[in-house]
């Protein structure tokens, strides 16, 4: 009974161990700046000097593009970004929640009503893509090379072809309601499949039940070689698909690292930056995004 | 009254609205063996259970060893009754944690060759390593025993200790039970609803009816000359009610 | 299904070669969980054999309580949690939120409960009487509820296991609060979310691999501590 006892302590002891070394500061895995603690200000607690957090869409962190461009401003600010990855929808929540300090999202009449309401201090344009209509090869609705995506969606209707959509209030849902709206159509019924998922995770079914859905290119380009889909229409207007960066209003949310946040946004917007957004490409070798801040169209007028 | 080890007075024991005990005047006597008797739902086990400080009368006095006992009673105090039960109660393990899970409550030392004595004297001198789980029932019960035994209590109470048991074991216990009492004047107060065991063991016997003591006398007399005619229906082995 | 084997071969080759991110995110995910579980087994054992032994007023009302607690989904746990250590929520002022601590605590709301339950219906099953025959034997209230929780040992540490697997395999709460943030908040379970999402599902499924192996591994040090009473 006794040893038994021992072992059982033993056993408490380790998970102590554990759970005590989670208490330190958590090691990072790549070889980012340490940031250092700040004191509390005696209105409110500023988040850590030296971190920010960037709220961010599933589809444009999946890319990769953040893994790629944040590191040059981090080491050049001496700062950690941390990303969150969520919809639309949620980041903005997060915004309005003062936990984020700076959202970069694509849902444009959303963004346009957060700075509205007081949530965010300007909405700045970033960068572009495009959504493009995935299908099966097959092509029951028989949309392939159509230029006008309303007529494209009110055709798989009228074919009552599956599609299936991301439902979760992003801005690749809202660009897709937008379109049924251009066609006077309400999707409902057995082949309209509305998931509440990332883009991802909508493919996924897609692939599976060989149906319709509107994707961003990124994405559609990341998963190309085993989804089995292809693009049947894409370049209407319609389907243009831009990016904004808004950094949180600091007069709502005393404690967002309103500094650090202006320099990420000024930063982002740089021509330096742009031409790196430009340049990234995926193993697909076509860009993924095409930058499209005020300063960089003024350099490439 | 250093004769005296219990003396209960006016005592009521109510479980919600039913009363289960109501003692006038009972006395134990130090040193003797008691046997307490009486029908199903007499009030004996509630008895014990008082004797032993397990839970307090609804009202009236019981005084111990000359000392009032009130509300709370003194861990010292309690911790010198012990009861065996009629099922052993054992925890599981071996034989010899259980027999020294009482020496080891009070941090008293020396407990190897205390434990080894008391399970000779049980009978169980082989078994100090044994699963308690691989033990019968009459090995269980002198495991019990022993248990009780090896703590060295001034008051060993038993509550109908063999009822159970095959008679082998009944008559050891019965057997250990007397030589205790003997060899080391420990009090004994044994509820038993065997007449046959009250009279090979008593020296006194108290016979309890509704909660109620009907007559308390010396063994002797309170076999071959009862006074009251329930008890002697009671003897006699007549259901009494 | 192929992918459940190249995903076996590359769960070995990510931890033979100590592939830094995994580890981190193993590190991680060992970490939360064990400071969770450690939190909830001090708190829902005793606690637990408390609600066995003592009567009290109110004592069913707690135990029905106890009971919803345990179904709780915990995707609402996490919830509940954002918005308490949301910045604009009553405990924004911790800083809680997007850090391993809020983890720690969605993981401790959904496991206490079961630690609790199961303990508490354990010791339950031990018999009445047994308290009084320790009582009998000199115990006090404290040394008593000691030796009673000893006797229903197996059942405290199956409950121990069922708090474990709560929350060993949960990625709703810990998604929620902690953002999956990459080398700070990022579990076994938010990873695989995440690669999944991204179609890479054989690094998915090795992950996958990982974790169940990580569950099997502490699964098997309870069946020890259950030792010979097993039988």
């Amino acid at each position: 009974m006794k040893r038994n006892g021992v072992r059982l302590v033993s056993v408490l002891l380790a998970l102590a161990l554990l759970g005590l070394a989670g208490c330190q500061a958590s090691p990072t895995a790549t070889a980012r700046p340490q940031p250092t603690a700040a004191k509390p200000t005696p209105t409110a607690v500023v988040r850590k000097m030296g971190q920010l957090l960037l709220a961010t869409t599933t589809s444009t962190y999946d890319s990769g593009l953040l893994d790629y461009l944040l590191p040059d401003f981090e080491a050049k600010y001496n700062v950690k970004v941390n990303v969150v990855a969520v919809g639309s929808g949620q980041a903005m929540e997060l915004g309005k929640r003062c936990d984020a300090d700076v959202l970069l999202v694509h849902s444009r009449a959303a963004e346009e009503q957060f700075v509205a309401e007081g949530f965010g201090l300007k909405r700045y344009d970033v960068m572009y893509n495009d959504f493009v209509i995935l299908g099966p090869a097959a092509d029951p609705a028989g949309i392939k090379g159509m230029k006008d995506a309303a007529a494209a969606f009110a055709k798989i209707a009228e074919a009552k072809a599956p599609f299936i959509s991301r439902g979760d209030h992003s801005g690749t849902h809202i660009k897709e309601l937008d379109i049924w709206k251009e066609a006077n159509i309400t999707p409902s019924g057995d082949w309209y499949l509305s998931l509440g998922q990332g883009m991802g995770e909508t493919l996924t079914v897609a692939k599976e039940k060989g149906a319709y859905t509107l994707s961003d290119r990124g994405t559609y380009l990341s998963r190309k070689d085993d989804l089995g889909l292809v693009v049947l229409v894409e370049g209407d207007e319609a389907l243009f698909n831009p990016y904004g960066v808004i950094a949180v209003n600091p007069a709502k949310c005393p404690q967002v690292n309103a500094d650090l946040a202006e320099k990420l946004v000024d930063w982002l917007l740089s021509v330096e930056t742009q031409e790196k957004i430009a340049a990234f490409k995926r193993a697909s070798g076509l860009p993924l995004f095409f930058p499209n801040s005020e300063a960089w169209r003024a350099a490439h007028k | 009254m250093n004769g005296t080890v219990y003396e209960l007075r006016d005592v009521v024991k109510l479980y919600g609205q039913r009363e289960v005990l109501h003692l006038d005047h009972l006395e134990i006597p130090r040193g003797e063996i008691t046997c307490i008797v009486g029908p199903n739902g007499a009030g004996k086990s509630s008895l014990l259970r008082l004797l032993n400080f397990l839970e307090s009368p609804t009202s009236g006095q019981i005084i111990f060893d000359g000392h009032p006992v009130n509300g709370q009673v003194p861990l010292a105090l309690k911790r010198r009754v012990t009861t065996v039960f009629q099922r052993p109660l054992l925890l599981s393990g071996s034989v010899y944690e259980n027999v020294a899970y009482g020496l080891k409550l009070r941090g008293e030392k020396g407990i190897e060759a205390r434990v080894r004595q008391v399970l000779e004297r049980v009978g169980l001198a082989e078994f100090a390593r044994a699963s308690v789980r691989t033990l019968s029932g009459g090995e269980a019960q002198r495991v019990a025993l022993a248990r009780a035994i090896v703590i060295e209590p001034e008051v060993l109470l038993l509550d109908e200790p063999t009822a159970n048991l095959d008679p082998y074991n009944g008559s050891l216990i019965e057997k250990i039970v007397a030589s205790l009492n003997r060899e080391q004047g420990t009090t004994i107060v044994m509820v038993t609803h065997n007449v046959f065991q009250a009279k090979r063991l008593a020296h006194r016997v108290a016979f309890l009816l509704g909660g109620r003591e009907i007559e308390i006398a010396p063994a002797e007399q309170f076999f071959t000359a009862p006074t009251d005619p329930r008890t002697a229906a009671f003897i006699r082995g007549e259901m009494v009610y | 299904m192929s992918e459940l084997f190249r995903g076996a071969i590359q769960a070995l080759r990510l931890i033979l070669t100590l592939d830094p991110q995994v580890l981190s995110i193993l590190s991680l995910t060992l970490r939360v969980t064990g400071t969770a579980l450690l939190f909830s087994t001090l708190m829902g054992v005793p606690l637990g054999g408390l609600l066995a032994l003592k009567r009290f007023i109110g004592r069913r009302v707690v135990i029905a309580l106890l009971y919803t607690g345990m179904g709780l989904p915990p995707v609402v746990v996490g919830l509940f949690v954002y918005l308490l250590l949301s910045r604009s929520g009553p405990l924004g002022y911790l800083g809680w939120l997007f850090t391993p601590r809020a983890m720690i605590l969605a993981q401790v709301i959904i496991s206490l409960p079961l630690v609790m339950g199961f303990t508490m219906a354990s010791v339950m099953g031990v018999e009445p009487e047994l308290r009084l025959q320790l009582a009998s034997l000199g115990a006090t209230n404290w040394q008593a509820t000691w030796t009673i929780l000893k006797e229903a040992r197996n059942g405290v540490i199956v409950s121990i296991v069922a708090g474990f697997g709560s929350i060993i395999s949960e990625v709703g709460a810990v998604m929620l609060v902690g953002g999956n943030i990459e080398g700070q908040t990022r579990t076994l379970t938010t990873a695989i979310v995440l690669e999944t999402r991204k179609g890479s599902f054989d690094l998915a499924m090795a992950l996958g691999i990982i974790l169940l192996a990580l569950s099997f591994i502490a699964n098997a040090v309870m069946l020890v501590l259950q030792g010979r009473r097993l039988e």
